[in-house]
C-alpha cells in the first residue's frame, strides 16, 4: 500500500472535523456516514464527483448552444454575403469560443473529448496549416478550397478525412479554421485579420470557399453535439461509467486535467513558449487577435470545476472536499485559482504585442507572472492530490 | 498501516547490505537518471534539471512535438516545412522520442529515410550528392508538388541454426526505389537506409570529453583484439574544419546542434542559421517549377529555436535500469561481458566538465556504447562512405532503454534500417569485428541465450 485510499483520508479528515462539530453541538452524525462537513453542509466525494458531471454536461451543452448559434450566423452570411453578416459571424465565433474554453478543463484523462477517437484534434487544433484551406499571401491558389481537381467537393467528410492521416495530419478543421476563413490571415501589429466579405461574392473559388466554410462549422457543431451526448445524464455513455468509477479514480480524473492544464497546457506550451519565442503570431488565436480570451477562459474553466459553479449552476465543487482535508492548503490553493485568472486578465491585449520588448516591459511581466502563478497552482494542485492519496501529472511526459 | 512499515523496514536492510554493489548499475544517467517504465520512458527530462532549463526545454518540446506547416502561414515561427520532406514534425519518426520502423508493405515510410550519394568525396570529406535528388530522397512534398520518389522494402528469410541444433531465421532487406520525381538514378548510386532512432540521453553522450573517445579508439588494432574502434572525423559547419563525430547511424554529426538543424533541413525542409539552403536541388525545383525560398529571407528555424530544441534533445533522461538484481539479468551481464559484447558497447563512460549545461558535468553514465565506428561485416553493410566511415562501418549504437522500446514504441525493431525483429535478430546480424562475439552467442546454451537477452531486457 504505497498510497493512502482517498476514502480513508476523508474519513480521518471528516472525524476530526465532526469532532469539533460535535464538541460544538451540531451535526455529528455525517462523520459517522463518511461525510465531509463545510459551511454546516454534509458533502460526500461521490456528490462532488456527480456535481462534477453536471457542470461538465452544462459546459458542453453551453458550448454546443453557441455553436449552433455561430453556425445561424454562418449560415445566415453565406445565404447572404454582405459585412454587416460577415462580422455578425464573427461575433458568434468570438462568443462561441468563450463556453468551449471552459471545457478544455475536462481533457487530459482520456474522457470523451481526447480519449482514443476524441474530436479535440477536429475541434482545436493548432497550429493552422492555412495554406492547406485556402489561398496565403504569396500563393493566391493554395489550398483545398481553390483546387477543385482533386477536391471536386467540400463536405464535412472530406475534411474529417484531410485530418485524420494518423500523426501526419494537415491541421484544416476546427475553431481555428473557421476564425481563418471569417477573418483571414493577421498582417496587422494592431488589429486582427480583415478578409473581405467579397471572398464569398466576386473572388475566385468564392462558393468552394463558401462550402467549406459551412462545412467546417458543420463539423464542429456535430463533434460537440458527440460530447454532450457522452455528458447527459444517461447510463449508457461516458457520464454513466464516470459516476460508476471509484469516486478516487474519478476525482483523480477532475484533477488531472486542471493540473495538466495549468502546469503543462497554459505555463509550459501557450505562454512560456510564447514568452520565451516573442515570435508574434506563436499564439492560438492569431486570426482573430482573441488569444487573451484562450488564456482566461481557460483559467476561469479550472475556477469553476474548483468552485462547482457554471453561470447558473452551482453545487459542491472540489474545493468542499479540499477544505475539509487541508484546510490551509485548499486555502492557498483557492486563492492561487483565484489570482491566475486575474493575472492572465492583467495580459494586456492583443497578447501578441504583449509578448514583445525587453522582460521590463509592462505586457511581459504580466505574462511571467501568469506563468509563475501558474506553476505554483500546478504544484499546489499535485500536493492536494498528494493529500487525497493519488498522483496527477503536470507534464505531457508524466501523463 | 503494519505491513507497509514492515516492508519499509525490510527495504531498509536489503539496501544497506547486498544493493550496494548493484544499486549504482540502475543509475544509466548518475543525477540525470529517471524512473519512468511507461511509454513516456524516453520523454523525461533530466531528473536534475534547474527551472531555467525546464523552461528551455518544454519549448523545445513544443516545437519538436508540433507539426510544421507550409509557409506562408500566420504562425511565422511555425512554417517553413518543405517544399519536399520526409515528415511534418520531428515527433511523427521518434514517436514520444523513441525510436521508428521501416515501412509496411504499401506504406509510405515514416521514420525510414534513405540517403543517398554519388561515388567520392567532397572537399569536406562528405559524401557527394546526387545532381537531381541530393543526398536524401523526400518522400513527401507540399500539395500539388511531386515528392523524390518512395522507398519500398521487401524482405528475404535467411535461415540458420545454433550450435545447439535450435534453427533461426533473419529477414534480409530488398530495396526497391520508385514513383521516382527526376528520372532514374545513377547505376553508381550508393543508399544508406537509416530509421530514426530514439533520442533519449543524448546531452549525456555528448557531455562525454573528446579524450575519452580517443582513448578508447584503437583503429588499427594494436591491442591485437580483432576490435578496432574508429573515431569519425566530419565536417563542422560553423567552425569550418574537421572535428569528432559522435551522432547519427554512422557518427557523421559532430554535435547535437548540427545534427538537430541537419535533420529540420533534411528531414522537414526547414532552414535554419547553419543550413540556410533547402534540401532538394536547383534543378528538382526547375523540372517541377517551384520557387525556393529568396537568398536574403530569414531562415525558416530561428537561432533561438534551433537553440530551445538543441537543449531539449540535450535535456532528455535515460531510464533507469530494472530488474539488476534478478539472477538470470545478472548471469546475463556477466555473459555480455564474456561473450566480449562490452567491448563495443561500453557499460561506463564518465562526462567531462566543460558542457554548458551543469546538469550533465561529471555524471558516470552507462550508455553501453563507445561511440565508435567498427566494421560490422558485410551482412550489415550499406557500402556507402560517409566521411571517415566506410560501406561496412557503423557507431555503436547506445542501449540503454533498449528493453522499454516495445512499451514506448509498440515495436521491437532494431538496427539501422530495422531490419531485425528483435534483440536476438540483431546479435545475429552483428558480424566484422563483432563475429567472435556472434560465434560466442551461436555456441552459448539456450539457457544462456535467454540469460543475455533478460540482461538485455534490463537496459
Amino acid at each position: 500500500m504505497k498510497r493512502t485510499s482517498l476514502p480513508l483520508v476523508i474519513a480521518l479528515a471528516v472525524a476530526l472535523v465532526s469532532c469539533k462539530q460535535g464538541e460544538s453541538g451540531s451535526n455529528d452524525q455525517a462523520g459517522a456516514n463518511g461525510k465531509a462537513l463545510v459551511n454546516d453542509q454534509a458533502v460526500t466525494e461521490a456528490e462532488v464527483v456527480e456535481h462534477y458531471a453536471k457542470l461538465v454536461s452544462a459546459t458542453y451543452t453551453d458550448a454546443f448552444a453557441y455553436a449552433k448559434t455561430m453556425q445561424g450566423a454562418v449560415n445566415a452570411f453565406l445565404a447572404e454575403p454582405t459585412a454587416e453578416l460577415m462580422q455578425k459571424a464573427r461575433d458568434s465565433w468570438t462568443a462561441a469560443r468563450l463556453p468551449y474554453l471552459q471545457t478544455e478543463v475536462f481533457r487530459f484523462y482520456e474522457g470523451p473529448i481526447d480519449d482514443e477517437d476524441g474530436p479535440e484534434g477536429l475541434l482545436n487544433a493548432w497550429p493552422m496549416d492555412e495554406a492547406y484551406i485556402d489561398y496565403v499571401e504569396g500563393n493566391a491558389g493554395s489550398g483545398v478550397v481553390n483546387n477543385a481537381a482533386e477536391f471536386p467537393n467540400i463536405d464535412a467528410a472530406l475534411i474529417e478525412s484531410l485530418n485524420e492521416k494518423d500523426g501526419e495530419a494537415n491541421i484544416s478543421c476546427g475553431y481555428h479554421a473557421i476564425e481563418f476563413l471569417l477573418w483571414g490571415q493577421d498582417f496587422s501589429a494592431e488589429g486582427p485579420g480583415d478578409r473581405p466579405f467579397t471572398d464569398y461574392t466576386t473572388a475566385d473559388n468564392a462558393d468552394r470557399r463558401g462550402d467549406y466554410l459551412r462545412a467546417v462549422t458543420n463539423l464542429v457543431v456535430e463533434k460537440l453535439e458527440g460530447l454532450v451526448a457522452e455528458w447527459v445524464p444517461e447510463k449508457d455513455n461516458y457520464r454513466g461509467e464516470f459516476l460508476k468509477l471509484p469516486t478516487s479514480k474519478a476525482l483523480e480524473k477532475i484533477m488531472t486535467g486542471m493540473s495538466m492544464l495549468s502546469g503543462f497546457e497554459m505555463a509550459a506550451e501557450r505562454l512560456n513558449v510564447a514568452y520565451d519565442t516573442q515570435a508574434q503570431e506563436d499564439e492560438h488565436s492569431c486570426f482573430s487577435d482573441t488569444t487573451h480570451n484562450d488564456m482566461i477562459y481557460d483559467l476561469v474553466g479550472i475556477h469553476n470545476v474548483w468552485t462547482g459553479s457554471y453561470k447558473d449552476l452551482s453545487g459542491p465543487g472540489l474545493q468542499v472536499l479540499a477544505q475539509g482535508l487541508k484546510p490551509e492548503l485548499a486555502g492557498q490553493l483557492g486563492s492561487k485559482i483565484e489570482d491566475s485568472v486575474a493575472a492572465a486578465k492583467a495580459i494586456p491585449v492583443p497578447f501578441d504585442q504583449a509578448i514583445l520588448g525587453e522582460d521590463d516591459a509592462p505586457g511581459r511581466k504580466a505574462i511571467l507572472h501568469t506563468i509563475e502563478t501558474l506553476e505554483e497552482q500546478a504544484k499546489l494542485l499535485v500536493a492536494m492530490a498528494g493529500e487525497m492519496g493519488f498522483g496527477v501529472p503536470i507534464s505531457e511526459e508524466e501523463g | 498501516m503494519r505491513y507497509a512499515r514492515r516492508s519499509t523496514f525490510h527495504a531498509l536492510i536489503w539496501l544497506s547490505t547486498a544493493s550496494i554493489a548493484w544499486s549504482d548499475d540502475r543509475l544509466s544517467g548518475g543525477d540525470t537518471t529517471v524512473f519512468v517504465t511507461n511509454d513516456k520512458a524516453f520523454a523525461r527530462p533530466l531528473a536534475n534539471i534547474s527551472r531555467l532549463t525546464r523552461r528551455q526545454h518544454t519549448v523545445g518540446n513544443s516545437f519538436f512535438n508540433q507539426n510544421w506547416v507550409a509557409s506562408p502561414s500566420s504562425t511565422t515561427s511555425r512554417d517553413g516545412l518543405g517544399h519536399l520532406f520526409n515528415a511534418r514534425s520531428c515527433s511523427a519518426c521518434h514517436v514520444r522520442d523513441g525510436r521508428a520502423e521501416p515501412p509496411q508493405k504499401g506504406e509510405i515510410s515514416l521514420g525510414l529515410v534513405m540517403r543517398i550519394s554519388l561515388p567520392g568525396r567532397l572537399e569536406t570529406g562528405g559524401p557527394v550528392p546526387d545532381p537531381a535528388y541530393g543526398l536524401q530522397l523526400s518522400e513527401r512534398a507540399l500539395p500539388g508538388l511531386k515528392p523524390e520518389g518512395h522507398v519500398q522494402v521487401r524482405y528475404e528469410e535467411v535461415g540458420g541454426t545454433y550450435t545447439d541444433g535450435e534453427p533461426f531465421s533473419l529477414r534480409r532487406p530488398i530495396y526497391d526505389i520508385v514513383d521516382l520525381g527526376a528520372g532514374p538514378l545513377s547505376p553508381d548510386t550508393k543508399f544508406s537506409p537509416r530509421v530514426a532512432p530514439a533520442v533519449h540521453g543524448l546531452g549525456l553522450l555528448a557531455a562525454v570529453d573528446d579524450e575519452t573517445l580517443r582513448a578508447q579508439a584503437d583503429p588499427n588494432d594494436l591491442d591485437g583484439d580483432g576490435i578496432s574502434g574508429k573515431v569519425n572525423m566530419v565536417w563542422d559547419y560553423e567552425g569550418k574544419k574537421l572535428v569528432t563525430g559522435r551522432f547519427g547511424w554512422k557518427a557523421n554529426q559532430p554535435s547535437l546542434r548540427q545534427q538537430t538543424a541537419g535533420a529540420f533541413v533534411g528531414d522537414l525542409g526547414i532552414t535554419s542559421p547553419l543550413f540556410p539552403n533547402e534540401n532538394h536541388t536547383t534543378s528538382y525545383a526547375e523540372l517541377h517549377k517551384f520557387v525556393s525560398m529568396p537568398d536574403d529571407e530569414q531562415p525558416e528555424l530561428t537561432a533561438k529555436i534551433l537553440q530551445r530544441v538543441t537543449a531539449y534533445l540535450q535535456t532528455l533522461a535515460p531510464p533507469a535500469r530494472r530488474d539488476v538484481s534478478d539472477p538470470a539479468v545478472r548471469q546475463g551481464q556477466r555473459l555480455f561481458a564474456a561473450m566480449k559484447c562490452a567491448s563495443c558497447h561500453t557499460p561506463e563512460l564518465k562526462t567531462g566538465d566543460f558542457h554548458q549545461l551543469a546538469e550533465l558535468r561529471n555524471q558516470t553514465i552507462r550508455p553501453y556504447t563507445d561511440l565508435l565506428l567498427h566494421d560490422m561485416g558485410a551482412g550489415l553493410a550499406d557500402g556507402r562512405e560517409d566521411f571517415e566511415a566506410s560501406g561496412q562501418e557503423w557507431r555503436t549504437p547506445p542501449l540503454w532503454g533498449i528493453g522499454l522500446q516495445e512499451r514506448v514504441n509498440g515495436h521491437t525493431t532494431l538496427l539501422h534500417d530495422g531490419r531485425a525483429r528483435n534483440l536476438t535478430e540483431a546479435i545475429l546480424w552483428h558480424g566484422g569485428e563483432a563475429e567472435n562475439s556472434r560465434e560466442r552467442f551461436l555456441n552459448s546454451t539456450r539457457e544462456e541465450r535467454s540469460a543475455l537477452l533478460s540482461f538485455l531486457e534490463s537496459l
